[in-house]
């Protein structure tokens, strides 16, 4: 009985406690750099893409949300022919940002993805390019790797050791 | 002639304001128990949510009017409305004020103890006619409960009566402008207001229901417009708890007189019940459920006593001249 009567006392003291509540599309919370949210495609420091098209997000992605076509231009630079996200499927995990080895897809705090029409969820490329670089601002991946393309051959890169001539390794 | 015109008219007043505050106490209630859980509770519809009740009841009367081919349908049909009705019936007897009120009845207080009485047949009836297992173990909860906490409901109001001398309501109001009743009959008050919340099964006594245990209990085959009247049954039952309350041991419309000239009677009337009303949605945040046979045990071993040595106590002091 006594207990029962405090109890009421401690609910009705809840009468002048602040709410928890907070009311959404009004008052928003904040979402850290790096929440996991809707995915973009990122450029390098010179607006180029970064995707090369490597099909490593596609395949990491456990879900099969995102499906992808390389090419290769002209200036010797791989890319996507397409590249489609399907977001009434993708469960936001985070698996593809992780397997990307060029920092291209990442992850925004961007969470409102609610459409009208279960097709309009389907995001093409150009849906998905943004123009900045994302996370990385200096990135660029032809300059860290080894990949010869019109602008730069083997070895030019920033991180690039002169290519090493095989033949005069010989013992 | 023109005094049956003017009851009617009253009647309908008292009856058209009655279901609007039943339906706004669902709102209060969504509001009052989200601020004691340190929610906001439903703030959308209309300046504060106060349309809540109203999109609700327009929802409501969208939904399928629906009727389970394997109950019994005449008394599926009929339970919802014993269970609204009776409890409308009730407010027959209320006096508001000095001047509202359907009926001075010479034996209102045993109409409105056999009303709540009759109030059982709604739960009952729909546990049976619903034919599923859910609905009749609440149903039969229900006739339990409330047939056991009806007996010492009754015990606990004679003490009033035998200090007022009356069954007629107004009288007992009338008789406590000495003084409210809630001074002497302290021991009566506690036992009729937990009786009360039994009759009107409103947590933490609300066994028919028990969603954790029997899905919604007796009204678990109910949906529509027949859920809405249990509905309002509970919430008109609760007010009419709060008002017999305030009626027999809290002075009606009565204050004492620095108090009484601030306000009109009515008003004073409706705080009290808030109060009560508020009192009740306060029980429901912060208690739970006792087990069936601790409900019963605790009828009978704790507020059968308790109301019979009230009686006892009343009658003898009121014998020896004390009160």
């Amino acid at each position: 009985m006594i207990s029962q009567l405090r109890t009421m006392w401690l609910v009705l003291k809840h009468t002048f406690t602040k709410a928890d509540t907070v009311e959404y599309p009004e008052q928003k919370p904040y979402l850290a750099p790096r929440y996991r949210g809707r995915i973009v495609l990122t450029r390098d420091p010179n607006g180029e893409e970064r995707c090369v098209a490597c099909n490593l997000c596609a395949v990491a992605c456990p879900v099969d949300c995102i499906s992808l076509q390389q090419t290769i231009d002209d200036d010797g630079r791989k890319r996507a022919d397409f590249f489609r996200i399907n977001f009434s499927r993708c469960i936001l995990c985070g698996f593809c940002e992780e397997a990307c080895p060029t920092y291209a897809i990442q992850l925004t705090p961007d969470v409102e993805l609610a459409e009208y029409e279960r097709k309009n969820l389907v995001y093409e490329k150009e849906n998905l390019l943004i123009k900045g670089p994302g996370k990385y601002p200096d990135y660029s991946f032809y300059q860290q790797s080894g990949i010869s393309i019109a602008s730069k051959g083997k070895g030019e890169g920033v991180q690039d050791k002169p290519a090493v001539d095989v033949k005069g390794l010989m013992p | 002639m023109l005094e049956v015109i003017w009851k009617l008219i009253e009647m309908t007043i008292i009856i058209a304001l009655l279901i609007p505050i039943a339906a706004m106490l669902v709102w209060v209630e969504r509001r009052m128990i989200g601020i004691w859980q340190d929610r906001l509770g439903p703030n959308r519809v209309g300046p504060f949510g106060i349309l809540q009740s109203m999109a609700d009841l327009l929802k409501v009367l969208g939904k399928e009017d629906w009727i389970p081919p394997f109950s019994d349908k005449v008394v599926f049909v009929l339970a919802p409305v014993i269970a609204a009705v009776t409890v409308l019936m009730s407010f027959a007897v209320v006096p508001f004020t000095p001047t509202i009120g359907v009926s001075d009845l010479n034996i209102g207080l045993l109409f409105f103890l056999a009303m709540t009485s009759l109030a059982v047949y709604g739960v009952v009836l729909a546990g049976w006619a619903s034919n599923s297992k859910y609905a009749l173990l609440g149903g039969m909860r229900a006739a339990a409960q409330t047939v056991s906490y009806e007996v010492f409901m009754g015990l606990s109001v004679m003490g009033v009566v035998l200090l007022t001398g009356s069954f007629n309501l107004r009288e007992i109001v009338l008789a406590q402008q000495d003084g409210w009743l809630i001074q002497t009959q302290f021991l009566g008050f506690f036992v009729f207001l937990i009786a009360g919340i039994a009759e009107s099964h409103r947590l933490p006594f609300d066994l028919p229901e028990a969603e954790t245990e029997l899905t919604a209990g007796f009204h678990t085959e109910y949906s529509g417009l027949k859920f809405a009247l249990f509905f309002l049954g509970e919430y008109l039952s609760v007010t009419l708890i709060s008002t017999m309350s305030v009626t027999l041991f809290f002075g009606g419309w009565l204050m004492p007189e620095p108090l009484a000239s601030w306000l009109p009677p009515l008003v004073w009337f409706i705080l009290k019940v808030a109060f009560f009303v508020m009192f009740f949605i306060l029980l429901r945040t912060s208690l739970p459920r006792p087990r069936f046979d601790q409900l019963l045990s605790f009828g009978w071993l704790v507020m059968l006593p308790l109301a019979l040595f009230n009686l006892l106590a009343t009658a003898a002091l009121r014998l020896a001249g004390i009160i």
